[in-house]
């Protein structure tokens, strides 16, 4: 091919715009697409479009007066970012949390994180054309909504953990509901696997697409799923062991092939592996105290600054606290996992088609007020 | 092991430091001159201190700073990382900081975040670098302190694409120029923003 004729194929590029009011960005999401034909040759994310400035609203309210603020940033897995928020200030405080307190953390957000994983399903395979599956996933995805409503009091922006524990006991209508949950969907998953994953419009549409590399995936910090698709072996839950992750026995599922059928794999094998810690920590559910005998009233921690990352259904959300020892922060940071996942995207779709690249972003998994806090 | 490794790799760029004392910006000129009038006291090679141990060399360093400048001077220490959540706090000028990117992703860490604080009683602000590694536990943080008047700072977006964007939050946020990054544009703040909420000074 000469340089003329690839000179002429270049001036023909355009801009399209895909959002910020777009079905498949799922929210307020703008990408900016510089076009050659049906091919992507440049794509930039503009973001900011629900940036509400939670770091600084940390910053002007005391330590407590926050905890709603972190069910409202990942209203998906709302519970993994309790725990990342109340993690960090007991770091940061020395405050002790009982252990059936931590049971129930676990059970909670493993069940927050299947409800987060069922809803990317529905409406990633729904991104890709295929309505019904949708219609399944939100069937059990409301079963495990009215458990954690019974023992959070609400359905979607949980604020249940409390500094030193959580706020309420779960009863014995929550234990044998919870059993009964994961008896149906080990029953439902074998029906989801030859409806979705086995079919072949959905294969075709997402093996050897999006590839996104183990080098790349490292120099842009993407985390969770995504980094576990292409090959990487991180999960913060096992690396960095926090709350009682240690005393369970599951696995990390990881594939090497770094493509968006890779992405979609890991999130299924981890529906599995959720439902594995649910029951083992129901098992040994230690009896005992929800919160600290002596009630954390006043928390005012140390001068200094402190780190505490959890893995939340997108990757790591990481907490930074900086403390000048009174009774809010000075400065705290959020770290966001999808905010990482993303960046990647105008390097990755860089020469794909663009539905190809719809399939990819699905895969990344993007919940946008958590992208723009 | 990872962390005996990256932080003997990290002591080489405070070696640096100490045999060229023009080196730090005219924000750390005055530490800077303090720590050369103490080499020259102490004058066996400091080289040879920071060979045995860095703890040896870190130690002096802290010493030295606290009793002349209250704002914290370079310096590398271990924390105890169930106190804190990281392992490795270094202190680096910022023209130090791309140089230290380059050892991390040498040895192949990632980056989870980039931020800043405003320490407007210093009259300064911190650029804070998350780092962490996919193989083994080993979280690593970078800080610079920069001039408050005038904060600029080497772009690692060449080394870390990733950087690109918590740079431009950065930015956003508290006004610090990342110098030599490509699009320096705001991100999460509206594109006409000429504010920065996170300065402490802000009024909405």
């Amino acid at each position: 091919m000469n340089g003329l004729f690839q000179q002429d194929v270049n001036q023909e590029t355009f801009i399209l715009n895909l959002g910020p009011q777009h079905p498949a960005t799922h929210g307020v999401l703008r990408v900016k697409l510089e076009m050659d034909g049906e091919y992507i040759v440049d794509a930039e994310p503009v973001l900011g479009y629900i940036h509400r400035m939670h770091e600084k609203m940390g910053e002007n309210r005391t330590w407590a007066q926050f905890l709603p603020n972190c069910g409202r940033m990942d209203y998906l897995s709302a519970l993994s970012y309790n725990h990342g928020y109340v993690a960090a200030v007991e770091r940061a405080a020395g405050i002790e949390v009982p252990e059936r307190a931590e049971y129930l953390r676990v059970i909670t957000v493993e069940l927050n994180r299947i409800s987060s994983h069922l809803l990317w399903f529905g409406a990633f395979v729904l991104d890709l054309g295929g309505f019904t599956p949708l219609l399944y996933a939100f069937d059990d995805r409301e079963q495990i909504l009215d458990l954690l409503e019974s023992v959070t009091g609400s359905r979607l922006t949980y604020c249940y953990f409390r500094f030193g524990g959580v706020y309420n006991d779960i009863d014995d209508s929550f234990i044998t509901g919870t059993r009964e949950f994961i008896k149906r969907l080990r029953k439902r998953m074998p029906m989801y696997d030859a409806l979705v994953t086995k079919n072949i419009i959905l294969i075709k549409r997402l093996k050897d697409i999006g590839p996104i590399s183990k080098d790349m995936a490292r120099r842009y910090g993407a985390t969770g799923p995504v980094a576990r698709g292409s090959g990487i072996d991180f999960d913060v839950r096992k690396h960095e062991p926090y709350s009682v992750y240690s005393e369970f026995d599951f696995d990390i599922p990881v594939y090497e092939e770094g493509d968006s059928m890779a992405r979609y794999m890991v999130r299924m094998d981890e529906i599995e592996q959720s439902m594995r810690i649910i029951e083992q920590a129901l098992d040994k559910l230690p009896e005992g105290e929800i919160q600290p005998k002596k009630a954390v009233k006043l928390v005012k921690p140390e001068k200094g600054d402190y780190y505490h990352a959890v893995e939340a259904a997108r990757g790591s959300f990481g907490v930074r606290i900086v403390s000048d020892g009174t009774n809010s922060a000075y400065r705290l940071k959020l770290r966001s996992p999808t905010y990482s996942n993303l960046s990647l995207f105008g390097e990755a779709s860089r020469g794909m088609l663009l539905p190809d690249a719809l399939a990819l972003m699905g895969s990344l998994d993007l919940v946008i007020p958590e992208i723009d806090r | 092991m990872l962390l005996a490794k990256i932080k003997e790799a990290l002591n080489s760029l405070y070696e640096d430091i100490q045999e060229v004392p023009e080196a730090p910006a005219a924000a750390e000129a005055e530490v800077a001159a303090a720590e050369t009038a103490s080499e020259t006291e102490t004058a066996p090679a400091p080289e040879a201190q920071a060979e045995e141990g860095e703890p040896a060399a870190g130690e002096g360093e802290a010493e030295t700073e606290e009793a002349e400048e209250p704002a914290a001077p370079p310096g590398l220490k271990e924390t105890d990382y169930k106190a804190k959540g990281y392992h490795l706090d270094v202190d680096l000028p910022p023209e130090k900081v791309v140089a230290a990117a380059e050892i991390l992703n040498r040895e192949n860490f990632f980056i989870e975040a980039i931020t800043g604080v405003d320490w407007i009683d210093d009259q300064q602000l911190e650029v804070v670098y998350d780092f962490n590694h996919f193989d083994e536990l080993c979280r690593v943080v970078i800080r610079s302190r920069l001039d408050r008047s005038n904060p600029e700072i080497p772009t690692i977006s060449h080394i870390y694409q990733g950087a690109n964007w918590h740079e431009r939050e950065t930015h956003d946020f508290f006004g610090i120029t990342f110098t030599g990054h490509p699009n320096l544009e705001p991100l999460l703040l509206p594109e006409d923003a000429d504010f920065h909420p996170l300065l402490k000074d802000f009024k909405a």
